[in-house]
């Protein structure tokens, strides 16, 4: 078997004939999977690096080692690369490689909008780090806090690279979701329901899920704090009327979700390392993917736990707390449920399980600790101290780093097709175990010492120099085990011994076929019956569908096409959302207001009417849409032409209420009602403008005859988002123009 | 500084915070070693195991019997922080100190990095020093002159954020005389390492007698130094940062000057008051403070000398 895996190998090369440049071109998800997990590896490298210095420079005390501005960017940069540039990635690399091959498809639903998706990473990757090269990288920390970061503090463009990153690489994550969320509601094999996926695709669908809801937060504040940079408005300049609050309530609004955004893919990974070298199914499947399901809509109504000590009123704090102690319940599920896998289990203790078992341990240290600041007084004193840095650290590598390390030496002799050599993974995995928890246990006690996060530095205080010390050189361990890591990979790649299909004796799908998987993953599928097809096929005196029986598979499968955009619509919609949100905020006190308000700019009745138009462009649509679908291309070109037109007028009446407004001297900078004004009549007006652009190539499509009533759901797809757009503009308007909520 | 100040209250609040942080901390110690020590036994048993075990799909009853545990905990825990929110100073500005007095005694007002202290009603105003009287609850209301900070005095008080364009309240106690290290916990910018201040807390006696120190006009100065570092304090742009009460330096960028002899440490805690040390600072500040807005003047050494005795004379 294994000659022939080789071969498959070479002719895929072979078939490109352009060797590495191939890599650049490639659609195929295994690659692309490949990719996004190397970026990864490599920013995990450099992340680490910059987490080597700050270590460095805090291992004794009074330390000059770094000046306090590059120190600052690079707790900023560390921060900053580990989230978006290691823990995005990865994860999404993994989804990519596996997820079709666990659920039996050719490739994800879009395979070029995943080529996408990707390469806008390392484009946002560029900018951010090209920051550097001007001499100013960002230096207002991860999260930004304004006014800090805004331009009176921070005037170097630093912060604008940081921005400008960021948005480019949110588009590259919102796009994978969507990719993501498609694929596994719409390509799954026969036989495979959503009650059959394996747990790790499961997991992964309520991940990209919580992307795409999570992410639109981040990018209205990045949205408003440039405005603030480069337009003068002053949404986070408490100096000229803005809140520095709204900043942090949007920032943890993403930030906080985003912490199982990185969780849940460790949950799923280990969901199938644990059972596999347990050699029995997870026990109770449906509790560990409702569990995860419950996380995703819990984790937006925690935020503002990050914000315990800004001084809330008692009942933000009474409810923030019950929220996040909430989350208890069902991550102890998982533990409860990882732990009952192991009990009775006939237990294989490869590096994969030792580094699966680790984070188990370790995650319990970080969500007991979580707990912790979920209990408000204990927050109001320890937070913003290096009990924080311990605690965030044990779950973000105690837990989800080592579930990585867990799924490297699982997934790898897939990959690959070759083994990783088990006895340098145990060396690795002490040198983690020692490095990670010397590093970070002690921690826990410089936070009772009252050492603060961010300090470059700090003076000579009792026991404080002994603690860092040990923390600086532990660190240490964990970059040796990652030397021992990237040694491992390059022998094993070289002379390691062969895999084989299904070398651990595993459950599901993408052990059935070659490993490194052909092109086009599989040559056939085994009947999918139940949850663990491999073990039915090759357990079959003990096959799963014998006594543990699933729902048969009903075979319905959306349409990708408008599933895609109603996630995007999702997605798009919480953006808009929260930038209303900023309008109500800044314009809910008419009558503090100086300058000009809605009430005396705005030409209601004017804007009534061209949005009458705007709204009409939805009917003639629908219209559009039926003479498609019954085959009527001239009615339907009819139509279509007419939907552009109405859209057009609303964008020209815009432009006349902006002319007008200019003239009167109503601009962006002028006071928060023109900023807010501006920033989501505009937002909206680009996503007019971008309908319009998707409707003209449709009608460019429909005139050279691509268009027939077999690919009328692409354009219902189109019709999702435009009449989005459209009920968008509704709540603009009422809130806006009309008042409401005032 | 004590070894561990944020397990060593010395007032009423930071006790009644202690006290649920240990409860939290033994419910999560028994945690840890139940979940650890199930996963060990579960281990050490299946590596013996080489047969191929029960398939075994899980049990809807057990787990709902399991969630019982975690839930009481959640429970009990979220009374414990609902009762600390209730009662201590969540927002100190709707909860009335035992001994009720409505004005707040103290402003703090956070710089870029720098706290000035200001005492109202005395005409004091000082910098990175507070001091109070032991068992008394001082309302202190908290501003920001530019970027979010956060107050902290583990030993007294929780901690507050600092924010600008926001008043925020705390109470401050002490139990007992002493010194008290204070800092700011949010990150505010390059120097925020060096934004410590310190907390002391005196017997009412001592207390009175402090301010009766501070509210005497600092003596004209003595020496023929001091008078020439005077003239160069007044000729230079030092005036345009600094206060001194009484003459007609009156900024408040940087820190009230007036008895900065009386004080124990430079800039933010990062040198200990001394002559020498106020020398070396004015000769280059960016050397010690980088970032400060403190620039270097290039001083000849005459120079600092005069300005350092004119410095030390006000007391």
């Amino acid at each position: 078997m294994s000659t022939e895996v080789v071969q498959q190998y070479e002719t895929a090369k072979a078939d490109s004939n352009w060797g590495l440049l191939s890599w650049f071109a490639s659609v195929d998800h295994k690659r692309i999977g490949l990719l996004y997990m190397l970026l990864a590896v490599f920013f995990l490298v450099i992340g680490g690096v910059e987490a080597l210095l700050i270590r460095v420079q805090l291992a004794v005390p009074n330390n000059t080692f770094l000046s306090p501005q590059f120190f600052n960017q690079l707790f900023t940069m560390h921060g900053t690369t580990m989230v978006f540039l290691v823990g995005m990635p990865v994860f999404t690399g993994f989804a990519n490689y596996l997820i079709p091959l666990m659920i039996g498809a050719k490739d994800v639903a879009f395979p070029r909008l995943n080529a996408m998706s990707f390469w806008m990473l390392p484009f946002g990757a560029v900018l951010l780090y090209w920051s550097f090269l001007t001499g100013s990288a960002p230096d207002a920390g991860w999260f930004s806090y304004a006014p800090l970061s805004t331009k009176p503090y921070s005037s170097l463009p630093g912060v604008d690279y940081w921005i400008i990153s960021l948005a480019v690489m949110g588009i590259g994550s919102v796009a994978g979701a969507i990719n993501i969320a498609a694929t596994v509601i719409c390509c799954r094999a026969p036989g495979m329901s959503l009650q059959r996926v394996p747990l790790f695709v499961w997991i992964m669908l309520m991940q990209a899920i919580l992307i795409l809801i999570t992410i639109p937060p981040l990018n209205s504040a990045l949205a408003m704090l440039l405005i603030d940079r480069w337009l003068g408005a002053a949404f986070f300049e408490p100096a000229r009327g803005g809140s520095a609050l709204l900043w942090q309530h949007f920032f943890w609004m993403f930030g906080h979700p985003e912490v199982y955004v990185f969780a849940l893919p460790a949950f799923a990974m280990v969901s199938e390392v644990i059972p596999v070298f347990s050699r029995k199914p997870i026990y109770g499947y449906a509790f560990v993917a409702g569990s995860s399901s419950v996380i995703v809509l819990l984790s937006y109504g925690v935020w503002a736990h990050h914000m315990f000590a800004v001084g809330l009123g008692m009942g933000a704090n009474i409810f923030f707390a019950a929220a996040t102690l909430l989350i208890a319940i069902p991550t102890g599920i998982k533990i409860f449920n990882w732990t009952a896998t192991l009990w009775g289990g006939s237990i294989r203790c490869t590096t994969a399980m030792l580094f699966a078992i680790a984070f188990l341990v370790q995650f319990v240290v970080g969500g007991l600790t979580g707990i912790m600041f979920a209990t408000v007084p204990i927050d109001w004193q320890l937070t913003d101290t290096y009990f924080v840095v311990a605690h965030f650290h044990y779950v973000l590598i105690g837990g989800i780093v080592f579930a990585l390390f867990a799924a490297t030496y699982y997934w790898f002799p897939k990959i690959t097709g070759k083994m990783l050599d088990e006895r340098l993974g145990k060396i690795q995995f002490w040198l983690w175990v020692i490095g990670f928890n010397g590093t970070f246990g002690v921690q826990h006690f410089l936070g009772f010492m009252g050492m603060p996060r961010r300090v470059y530095t700090y003076a000579d205080h009792p026991g404080w120099a002994t603690l860092n010390a040990i923390s600086s050189v532990s660190a240490f361990f964990m970059a040796a085990g990652t030397l021992v890591l990237v040694w491992n990979v390059i022998s094993s790649l070289l002379r390691g011994s062969t895999a084989g299909a299904n070398p651990w004796d595993a459950f599901t799908l993408e052990w059935f076929t070659t490993s490194p998987p052909p092109v086009e993953n599989f040559e056939s599928l085994p009947e999918i019956k139940s949850r663990r097809p491999v073990w039915d096929a090759n357990h079959p005196e003990q096959a799963d569908w014998k006594t543990s029986t699933t729902p048969a598979d009903n075979g319905h499968r959306p349409d990708k096409a408008k599933t895609s955009a109603w996630a995007f619509v999702v997605s798009e919609a919480i953006f808009f959302i929260l930038l209303l949100v900023a309008y109500v905020v800044f314009n809910a006190r008419v009558e503090d207001a100086s300058g000009p308000t809605s009430e005396t700019a705005l030409n209601v009745l004017r804007t009534g009417i061209f949005s009458v138009f705007l709204l009409s462009s939805s009917v003639s649509f629908w219209l559009a849409e039926r003479h498609l679908s019954r085959g009527d291309t001239t009615g339907f070109r009819k139509y279509l032409a007419m939907t552009i037109l109405l859209g057009v007028v609303f964008l020209v009446g815009q432009a006349i209420e902006y002319n007008e407004l200019i003239q009167d001297g109503v601009t962006i900078n002028r006071n928060l009602f023109a900023s807010t004004f501006f920033t989501v009549t505009g937002f909206h007006g680009l996503h007019v403008t971008g309908g319009l652009v998707a409707l003209s190539i449709m009608l460019l499509m429909a005139r050279k005859g691509y268009l027939t009533p077999k690919r009328s759901k692409v354009f219902g797809a189109i019709g999702v988002y435009w009449h989005f757009v459209d009920v968008v503009w509704i709540a603009v308007f009422t809130i806006i123009y009309l008042g409401f909520l005032q | 500084m004590s070894d561990l100040p944020v397990l060593q209250p010395e007032s009423p609040q930071a006790q009644a915070m202690y006290e649920v942080f240990m409860q939290v901390v033994w419910i999560s110690a028994a945690i840890f070693f139940i979940v650890t020590g199930l996963i060990v036994i579960a281990i050490i048993r299946g590596r013996k195991r080489t047969e191929l075990p029960k398939q075994d799909f899980g049990n809807h009853r057990r787990e709902i019997f399991w969630m019982v545990g975690p839930v009481l905990v959640v429970l009990w825990l979220l009374a414990i922080s609902t009762k600390l929110i209730l009662t201590m100073n969540a927002v100190p500005k709707v909860h009335p100190p035992r001994d009720a007095k409505a004005d707040e005694e103290l402003t703090v007002v956070a710089h870029q990095w720098w706290w000035e202290i200001i005492y109202n009603g005395s005409g004091i105003t000082s910098a990175n020093e507070i001091h109070i009287p032991t068992n008394k609850q001082i309302r202190v209301k908290l501003r920001s002159a530019d970027v979010v900070h956060c107050f902290w005095v583990p030993q007294l008080a929780r901690k507050m954020d600092v924010i600008p364009g926001r008043d925020n309240y705390i109470w401050l106690e002490a139990a007992k005389p002493g010194v008290y290290q204070g800092l700011c916990s949010e990150y505010c910018g390059t120097q925020h390492a060096w934004m410590n201040f310190k907390v002391y807390a005196h017997s009412p006696e001592e207390y009175e007698a402090w301010l009766t120190d501070q509210s005497a006009q600092p003596s004209d100065s003595a020496s023929a130094d001091a008078a020439a570092g005077k003239q160069l304090f007044f000729s230079y742009t030092c005036v345009n940062c600094h206060t001194i009460r009484g003459t007609e330096a009156t900024a408040s960028i940087g820190p009230d000057l007036t008895n900065i002899a009386l004080r124990k440490e430079l800039g933010g805690g990062v040198l200990e008051n001394s002559p020498e040390n106020l020398a070396r600072w004015l000769k280059n500040p960016q050397e010690f403070k980088p970032g400060s807005k403190m620039p270097d003047f290039n001083l000849t050494d005459k120079q600092v000398k005069q300005l350092v005795a004119y410095l030390d004379s006000l007391k």
